[in-house]
């Protein structure tokens, strides 16, 4: 479905995007994780085929940006960082023009719009102007927006950024249900669970770069072990009681405001912690996530 | 392949003919109208309608001259009328192509979702001068019609025409204006358009007096300016007094505005699109 080589973005000297290669297969749920900045949404815009290529190659649906984006973007769903729905019309109104920007006739887009309102759960909104809709169900409208002309491949930018944990839980439900029924998505975000949640596979981008790629579980069986101890100590003691644990796990995190031991085991870890007469305020042993396997690649965390 | 930035020569596939890319923005530019055309109507006919009223109707009721200085028109009313429409015509042009354009790029970010489906910036400058020049034709027919009983006009068909060369002097506004707004950051520059193009283009231009009174220098001034072509055209077609070679060349130039206004048009938001 995507197939980049070398593929780079800039913007006069400043380079987002500084040579990566991905490749997307059909049906497969794809997340590009990174923390703002790390060039996913200047990546996403060039496989939008709306932002021209700065140098490399990059084929979508078999076919070039450059030479057949109207032809792409036909069978594109964009769904962007940013809301871009038409706050002056209805809810009905904002899925059925666009429809007709892609030259579906009008009873077709009436029925699709119709369709589309139902699933995402808005259908008693329909006639509501848009500016009256919560963030969670401009974000669902917006979704359903991108799916009007039935796309072979979906984009997602950032989708549940900004919204509660029950908006986002309700969306990721749909997008289950849209990789269930065959939809290729192409995810970028920088909250962890949610690439871990909703993708079959995933590269961790940072500045402009990739630094690794795989499923969820082999990104953390590779670079992080299986448990993390987390120790909470009184403020600004944690870089120098860091040594004195250091022994007991593989790798020791300082975080501001904790320490993280990596083991396997990490139960054990807290117990020969209490055993050397420390005593942290609180302690945590938890599974490895994707932001130890981004903490380790990169140094930093994902909210940096 | 190893860059590919520049833009392809030949045309893109599935990109969308002339016609067809502004027929899909149809429904979308149909709903604005019915939205919008509420307002529309006492910015395009009842303003005007107070000017001709007082301006052409009361003021010039104590005008008396010789026909002779008022470029053959046999009141001060049908002197001013042909030039009232055609600067409104302007007026109209400008105001639907500034803050529109604006709003469609930096506040409701419209053309960024258009520019998501196969729509390209061409099209969507096409379907967006398209409707503009809908709302000028619109607001000048119901403009001339209503002023037709005045007796003003000298034949059937000049008004006819001269519509059609306001609907032409407000294209080439339109497109130009739409290239100006497409390169603005902030919407200060509109106060600028205004005040210092849109103003005094209304006001010497011809519209309210023989350009001649301004004295020689100024009067070649103000025939470079392009509302002077449209003035001077609805002016020569209402009070049947054409000039054919001078009709030319008032609605070649205003032709050519249109295409170099259109092309910058495009550039512009071309430019301003990519991101």
């Amino acid at each position: 479905m995507i197939s980049a080589r070398g593929l780079r973005k800039s913007f006069g000297d400043f380079e987002a995007v500084k040579g990566i290669d991905v490749e997307v297969r059909r049906g497969e749920a794809f997340g590009f994780l990174g923390p703002n900045g790390a060039g996913k949404s200047s990546t996403m815009r060039m496989i939008a085929s709306v932002s021209p290529v700065s140098s490399g190659e990059l084929r979508i649906l078999g076919m070039d940006p450059a030479t057949d984006g109207p032809a792409i973007r036909g069978r594109l769903g964009v769904c962007p960082q940013e809301d871009t729905l038409d706050n002056e019309l209805s809810v009905f109104d904002n899925l059925y023009i666009y429809g007709r920007y892609f030259g579906i006739d009008r009873a077709t887009c009436r029925d699709r719009a119709h369709e589309l309102l139902e699933f995402a759960q808005i259908t008693d909104k329909a006639k509501a102007k848009v500016e009256n809709l919560s963030g969670g169900m401009k974000r669902r409208l917006t979704i359903a927006r991108s799916l009007i002309n039935s796309p072979d491949l979906l984009l997602l930018d950032e989708p549940t950024t900004g919204l509660d944990p029950q908006a986002r839980h309700v969306l990721w439900d749909q997008l289950f249900r849209l990789k269930q029924a065959g939809v290729t998505l192409v995810i970028t975000t920088h909250y962890m669970d949610e690439a871990e949640q909703l993708c079959d596979r995933l590269v961790v981008m940072d500045k402009g770069l990739i630094a690794a790629e795989g499923s969820p579980r082999e990104l953390i069986d590779a670079h992080s072990t299986r448990e993390v101890a987390e120790l909470r100590f009184g403020v600004g003691e944690h870089e120098a009681l860091a040594e004195k644990v250091e022994d007991l796990g593989e790798r020791v995190e300082v975080l501001p405001d904790r320490l993280l031991v990596y083991s396997d085991k990490g139960e054990e870890v807290v117990t020969a912690v209490l055993e050397r007469g420390l005593q942290p305020i609180a302690t945590l042993v938890r599974r490895s996530t994707l932001e130890d396997v981004f903490l380790r690649l990169t140094g930093r965390s994902l909210a940096d | 392949m190893a860059i590919t930035a520049a833009r392809p020569a030949t045309r893109p596939t599935g990109s969308l003919s002339v016609r067809e890319g502004i027929t899909r923005q149809y429904d979308y530019w149909l709903t604005v109208y019915k939205r919008t055309w509420r307002g529309g109507v006492a910015n395009s006919f009842v303003t005007p309608l107070f000017y001709v009223l007082a301006m052409g109707v009361l003021l010039g009721g104590f005008i008396d001259v010789d026909p002779d200085r008022l470029e053959g028109a046999t009141s001060y009313l049908a002197f001013i009328v042909p030039g009232l429409v055609a600067a409104h015509a302007m007026t109209i042009a400008v105001s639907e192509t500034t803050y529109p354009v604006m709003g469609a790029i930096k506040w409701h970010k419209t053309f960024f979702a258009q520019l998501a489906t196969p729509l390209a910036v061409r099209d969507l400058v096409n379907a967006f001068l398209c409707f503009v020049v809908f709302r000028i034709a619109s607001a000048c027919a119901v403009f001339m019609l209503v002023l037709a009983p005045f007796g003003v006009f000298e034949t059937w068909w000049g008004p006819i025409l001269a519509w059609v060369s306001q609907v032409l002097v407000g294209s080439a506004f339109a497109t130009l204006a739409f290239g100006y707004s497409a390169r603005l950051r902030s919407e200060e520059g509109f106060g600028l358009l205004f005040r210092l193009g849109v103003l005094p283009l209304t006001l010497f231009s011809g519209a309210f007096f023989p350009i001649a009174n301004l004295g020689p220098v100024l009067e070649w001034v103000a025939r470079l300016t392009p509302l002077w072509h449209g003035v001077s055209l609805s002016r020569m077609l209402c009070l049947d007094t054409v000039d054919w070679s001078l009709a030319a060349l008032n609605a070649g130039i205003l032709v050519v505005l249109c295409l170099v206004g259109w092309r910058w048009a495009v550039t512009g938001l071309d430019k301003r699109l990519e991101v």
